[in-house]
Formats: structure tokens, C-alpha cells, sequence
């Protein structure tokens, strides 16, 4: 026949699990403690002013907002110039496209890939008017490549 | 005696027994007998043991790497918190404050040369003697565990020049972060290829938590200061006190069993071996063995001083090499951090370069996957090598030296002949614009390196039927790979990461 479990050997094994189960919960806290809760970080909607300064058939560079803005014929489009491999900026040049300096990633006008590692292309960001008429882009946001945006 | 006479007499003696106090032997040991009693009741000398093996000492087996290595710790250590008092970790003064170090603090230029030097001496000190301990077979039993604590030691050393240089918050430092930070991101590469990313962001988390933010800022430079100065230097010191811990309970340095016993010293004479007369009681009771059971005092001397002056030598020798290297040359500074453009190359510091080639294939691949593998492999040799011949003797004896020498030449000749491929005709990418990119993260360079070392090791291992021979051929190889990418990242890639023979052939732009 099994003894029965005394009292003393109780009070103990409680103790030693509520210790256990406490250090647990005390750890698992600290352990979520690093993982940030709110997100910090800047608007990432950029004003850019009348339309109308930017001429058809341009592009220009917006250093604030990572992004190159283009203006041809059928309306305005916007892509990112954060590259897709590890987040370097990608460089344009005229007729040749996008080159990444930090690990050679290679996308064409459209801002797909041509060549190098990145795993997909650039990033065309949402183009609006903002309520007080100028135009404005959203970093934050992602269209389908070929979107443009009519004034 | 009054007690003020009593009061006055202790008041004059009390320089002297405050010092007796403090030394538990009373005073300065002047025999082989005091000294061991000192050691041993010392703190910080008993980490040694009383006697040292001749073995141990000879300047051929071990270059005193990993004296090297803690010396330029304890530099490191030093200088660190010199630079801690007028560095500030914040996007705005960190710039500012490290010009202030490097221009107005009193030696604060050197203090910052020096730190930056031992820093690079011990990132070479940490792969020579991760080579020396391999190559000579120590990682065989009992050393197994003792491996694996060197392989962690390796990873935090990197780690910590890793978070180091990010600090200034200048060029190289903000685009090492994001690079860094997206590295860490990288395995969405493989959830997304899957389409699980929604459900299973290891990437993402990983970002996060060393971010803090979704964008490379103050958040992050905080939690790269904190892991610098605190979190990392702890770890690396506590896992330091287990490996020189194990080293004791190891056995003291490897050496070759099959070794001529060498006369010990005991005082001014030379004492042949004797095998011990009686048996030890504790050892009936505690598993394993300690360096003297059966083997009496034989080939030893004191650790002190003979041991101890080697460690002064190598203290004295990394000092004096960081010293003379930072007179002579300056830490770098680049330009003030700015998000819109990175530098045209953007390189990291040499040792992380081949990994920089590696990512330049794929970010998943040569970020994380390749990289573990490696780790994986190395901490597995010792589990997976179990004869316990050739411990002691560089490469194992002439078939070790052989298989060393073929593989160098195999491991040279693939990685370079792969790379001229890769240089002149591209990749997958540039023949099928389309494929797939898991098609790509599972075969490029890199892997496909990874894959011809793996097969060319067990070749080794079916022609000569020895598990350690085929261990050597793979260390050799991944040794001879790494020099190759390293050298391939820091001299032959230029702007856009283009081929160049030489950086004087970059455009000027």
C-alpha cells in the first residue's frame, strides 16, 4: 500500500512549485519586457507640394522619404529606393535603372529585379492628394507595379 | 600596558598586519612551497593550477593564443570604460561625442586606437586559436564540452566588435545596423517563399527585438549599447571563467599521451616520474581524473613563476603591439550617419566581408543558414571525431599533415574557380529572370561551396576511412573559403559591389 503523502512532504513540494512557478512568470516578464510594444518611428507620409512643379517626364529623388517620384505622360508613380535584399538605398540612373552599392542588386525602370540577390523588386508607394491639394505619398503603403496617379 | 599604550602600539602595527591579513600566507612566498600555498589560497591565481606541465609552455603549440586573447579582453575591458566616460548613446551626440574623444579628451585618441586595435587582435587571436586547438586534435575527449564553450566565446567575441563599431553612429555604423537588423529579418525570405510569413514572422520578431522600432534609430542604438557594455561583456567573462575552469579539470593543455615522460622539478632539482604509491580515496568517488593521478608530477614545473611570466609576456606582447599600432595608425571615422545615402561600396569591417560576399548571393543563405551551418558543423566535430589517437601533435601526425596540405589546395582552387564563375557569368538570376526565389536561396555560391567542402570531406573520409582525417579536410577547407571570400569581400568587390582587380581601378564618381 502507497503511504499517504504528509503533510510535511506537502508543505514543501507546494513551496518548491509555487517558487518554480513564480521564478517562471518573473522570467517569462522579463522576457517580454524587450519586445516593444508600440512601435516608434516617424509619419511616413511625405507632402510633396503642387503637382505642377514637377515637370512630365522626370523623375526626383526624395531623400526624406526613401523614394524616387517619376512624371511621364500617363501621371505621376513612386518607388521606393529602400532595396528589398538588407534595406540599403538603391541609386538611379537615367534609361538603366536601379543599382544597390551595398550588395550589387540590380532592378530595371520598373523596379524589377534584373540582377543580384534582392528576393523581389522595389516597392511602388501610394500616391494621393492630400486634402489641401498637394500631392502626397504614403511609404507606408504598397500598390501594384504600373499604378499612376493622375493629377 | 594602558590601553592606550595598547591603542598606539596597534595603531603603529597595523600596516603590517593589515597586510599579513590580507595575504593569507603572511607575507611574500620565498619557496616552491610557499608559492603553491599562495597560489592556491589566492583568489584569482588558484583559476591556475600549482604546477604547470613543461608541455604546456612551449611556445610552438600554443603561440600563446589564448593568453593573447585574454590579455587583449582585460585591454578591451580597460579602454572601454575609459571611452564609457564621455561616450553618450544617442543619435544626436554619439557622432559628436566620439570627435570630442578623438580630438579634445586628454589621450582620448589613443585610448580609442588602442581599443579599436586589441579589438581586431582579437578577432585574428579567436580564429588562430579555434585553428591551433583544432589542428592539434584538443577538442577530443575530455575537451568535447570545452569546444563548444570556445565556439560560444567565438560567436560573442564577434558579437561584441559587431555592436562596437556600430556605436559611433557614422556611416559604417548606421548601414551596418540595417544590413544587420535585415539580416536578422531575412528568414521572412523563406516564410514568404512559403507564404507563412502571416503566421510565423521569425524574421520580423527577431528585427523587432533587436531594433526596438521598425526603423533604425535610437531604439536600436540603446539596445546595441546595452548588449556592448553590459550584457555581452558579462556573458563573455562568465563563459571565459568556465573555460579556463575546464581547461584545469581537463587536464591541464593537451598533449600527446605517447609523450616521453619529461622529469619534473621540485625545487632546484629535476625529479624522474614515479608512478604514485598510494591510492587516491576521493578518486573512488568522483568521476574522471585530474592531471596528476597516475601520472604523478611528471614533467611539471611551478606555475609560479614559470607560467606566470608567460602570461605577463603576453600581456606585455598584445599591449605592445596595440600600442605600437595605435600610434601609428587611427581609428576610423566615417562621415555623420544620413539615411538617404550609403557609402558606394558599403563595407563592413574585414572579418564580417566574407560574410558579406555570402550575402551578396543570398541574405537567408549567407546571413543565417550558411553561418548556422558552420556553427552546427563546428560544434559537432568533437561528438563526431571520437578516436582519441594524435591528440597532442599538429595535424595527427604525416597523414594529417597530407590531408591539410590537399585540402588547402582542393579548398582553394574550388572556392576560387567558383568565384571566377560566378564573377564572369553571373547567377541563376541572370539566365531565368524568373526563377523562384527559393530556387535561388537554395542554390548559390555559397551553398553550392558549403556542398562541394561537405563532399570532398567525405571522400577524405571513404579513401583514408579515418573520422579525423575527414575533419581536417572540412575545418581546412572552410578555413581556406573564409580567407578567400574575406579577401574577395575586402579587395576585389568595388562600387555596386562590381568586380575589381584592384581599388584603384573604381570609377571615380
Amino acid at each position: 500500500m502507497q503511504e499517504p503523502t504528509r503533510r510535511r512532504d506537502f508543505l514543501g513540494l507546494a513551496a518548491l512549485w509555487s517558487s518554480i512557478a513564480a521564478l517562471g512568470t518573473a522570467f517569462a516578464g522579463v522576457l517580454r519586457l524587450p519586445k516593444p510594444a508600440v512601435l516608434p518611428g516617424p509619419l511616413r507620409v511625405y507632402k510633396l507640394g503642387d503637382a505642377a512643379q514637377f515637370a512630365v517626364g522626370t523623375s526626383t529623388r526624395i531623400d526624406a522619404g526613401n523614394f524616387f517620384l517619376f512624371r511621364d505622360e500617363r501621371g505621376f508613380h513612386a518607388i521606393s529606393s529602400v532595396c528589398t535584399h538588407l534595406g540599403c538605398i538603391v541609386a538611379h540612373q537615367e534609361d538603366e535603372g536601379f543599382a544597390c552599392p551595398c550588395h550589387g542588386s540590380r532592378f530595371n525602370e520598373q523596379g524589377t529585379v534584373i540582377g543580384g540577390p534582392a528576393p523581389a523588386g522595389l516597392a511602388w508607394l501610394e500616391i494621393t492628394t492630400a486634402p489641401d491639394g498637394q500631392l502626397q505619398v504614403n511609404a507606408e503603403s504598397q500598390v501594384t507595379q504600373g499604378t499612376k496617379f493622375q493629377v | 600596558m594602558t590601553p592606550t599604550q595598547e591603542f598606539l602600539k596597534n595603531l603603529k602595527e597595523s600596516p603590517q598586519h593589515i597586510r599579513d591579513s590580507m595575504l593569507l600566507v603572511g607575507r611574500l612566498p620565498q619557496t616552491d612551497r610557499e608559492r603553491s600555498q599562495s597560489t592556491f589560497h589566492n583568489l584569482f591565481l588558484h583559476m591556475q593550477s600549482v604546477r604547470t606541465h613543461r608541455h604546456s609552455l612551449k611556445f610552438a603549440y600554443t603561440f600563446g593564443l589564448g593568453l593573447i586573447l585574454t590579455a587583449s579582453f582585460v585591454v578591451l575591458t580597460v579602454t572601454g570604460i575609459l571611452l564609457m566616460v564621455y561616450y553618450k548613446p544617442s543619435t544626436d551626440l554619439a557622432y559628436q561625442s566620439i570627435k570630442d574623444i578623438h580630438y579634445v579628451v586628454p589621450a582620448g585618441r589613443f585610448i580609442r586606437n588602442i581599443h579599436r586595435w586589441a579589438a581586431h587582435l582579437m578577432v585574428v587571436a579567436v580564429f588562430l586559436h579555434m585553428a591551433r586547438v583544432f589542428f592539434t586534435g584538443s577538442y577530443k575527449r575530455p575537451r568535447e564540452f570545452n569546444w563548444l564553450i570556445g565556439l560560444g566565446l567565438l560567436v560573442l567575441t564577434l558579437g561584441l566588435s559587431f555592436t562596437g563599431y556600430l556605436l559611433p553612429w557614422d556611416q559604417l555604423a548606421y548601414w551596418a545596423i540595417t544590413i544587420g537588423s535585415n539580416i536578422a529579418s531575412s528568414p521572412r525570405e523563406l516564410t514568404e517563399a512559403f507564404g507563412i510569413t502571416k503566421w510565423l514572422d521569425v524574421g520580423g520578431f527577431q528585427k523587432q527585438l533587436l531594433l526596438g522600432a521598425n526603423y533604425v534609430g535610437q531604439e536600436a542604438l540603446i539596445r546595441f549599447y546595452v548588449l556592448h557594455v553590459a550584457l555581452l561583456p558579462l556573458v563573455i567573462t562568465a563563459l571565459m571563467g568556465v573555460h579556463f575552469w575546464r581547461i584545469r579539470k581537463d587536464g591541464g593543455l593537451s598533449r600527446a599521451e605517447s609523450a616521453p615522460a619529461v622529469p619534473a622539478r621540485i625545487g632546484e632539482r629535476d625529479v624522474a616520474v614515479f608512478e604514485p604509491t598510494k591510492t587516491y580515496g576521493l578518486m573512488a568517488v568522483v568521476r574522471g581524473r585530474t592531471p596528476v593521478v597516475g601520472r604523478a608530477p611528471e614533467g611539471s614545473v611551478p606555475s609560479w613563476p614559470n607560467l606566470l611570466w608567460a602570461e605577463m609576456a603576453a600581456l606585455m606582447f598584445t599591449i605592445a603591439v596595440c600600442l605600437v599600432l595605435s600610434y601609428f595608425s587611427d581609428a576610423p571615422l566615417k562621415e555623420m550617419a544620413n539615411p538617404a545615402i550609403p557609402e558606394n561600396p558599403a563595407k563592413a569591417p574585414w572579418y564580417f566581408l566574407g560574410l558579406q560576399e555570402l550575402v551578396s548571393y543570398s541574405a537567408f543563405m549567407g546571413g543565417v543558414g550558411i553561418p548556422g551551418i558552420v556553427l552546427l558543423g563546428l560544434g559537432l566535430i568533437p561528438y563526431l571525431d571520437r578516436d582519441p589517437r594524435g591528440v597532442g601533435v599538429w595535424f595527427g601526425g604525416p597523414q594529417g599533415r597530407r590531408t591539410f596540405w590537399t585540402s588547402t589546395a582542393f579548398g582553394l582552387a574550388s572556392v576560387l574557380a567558383l568565384l571566377a564563375f560566378t564573377v564572369n557569368f553571373g547567377w541563376l538570376r541572370a539566365w531565368f529572370p524568373t526563377i523562384p526565389q527559393i530556387v535561388i536561396i537554395a542554390i548559390n555560391p555559397g551553398t553550392v561551396i558549403v556542398a562541394m567542402y561537405i563532399s570532398w570531406s567525405l571522400w577524405i573520409l571513404r579513401r583514408t576511412q579515418s573520422l579525423r582525417m575527414s575533419a581536417i579536410a572540412l575545418f581546412t577547407c572552410f578555413l581556406a573559403g573564409f580567407i578567400v571570400l574575406t579577401a574577395m569581400g575586402s579587395i576585389f568587390r568595388g562600387p555596386n559591389w562590381h568586380f575589381y582587380w584592384w581599388p584603384s581601378l573604381w570609377p571615380v564618381h
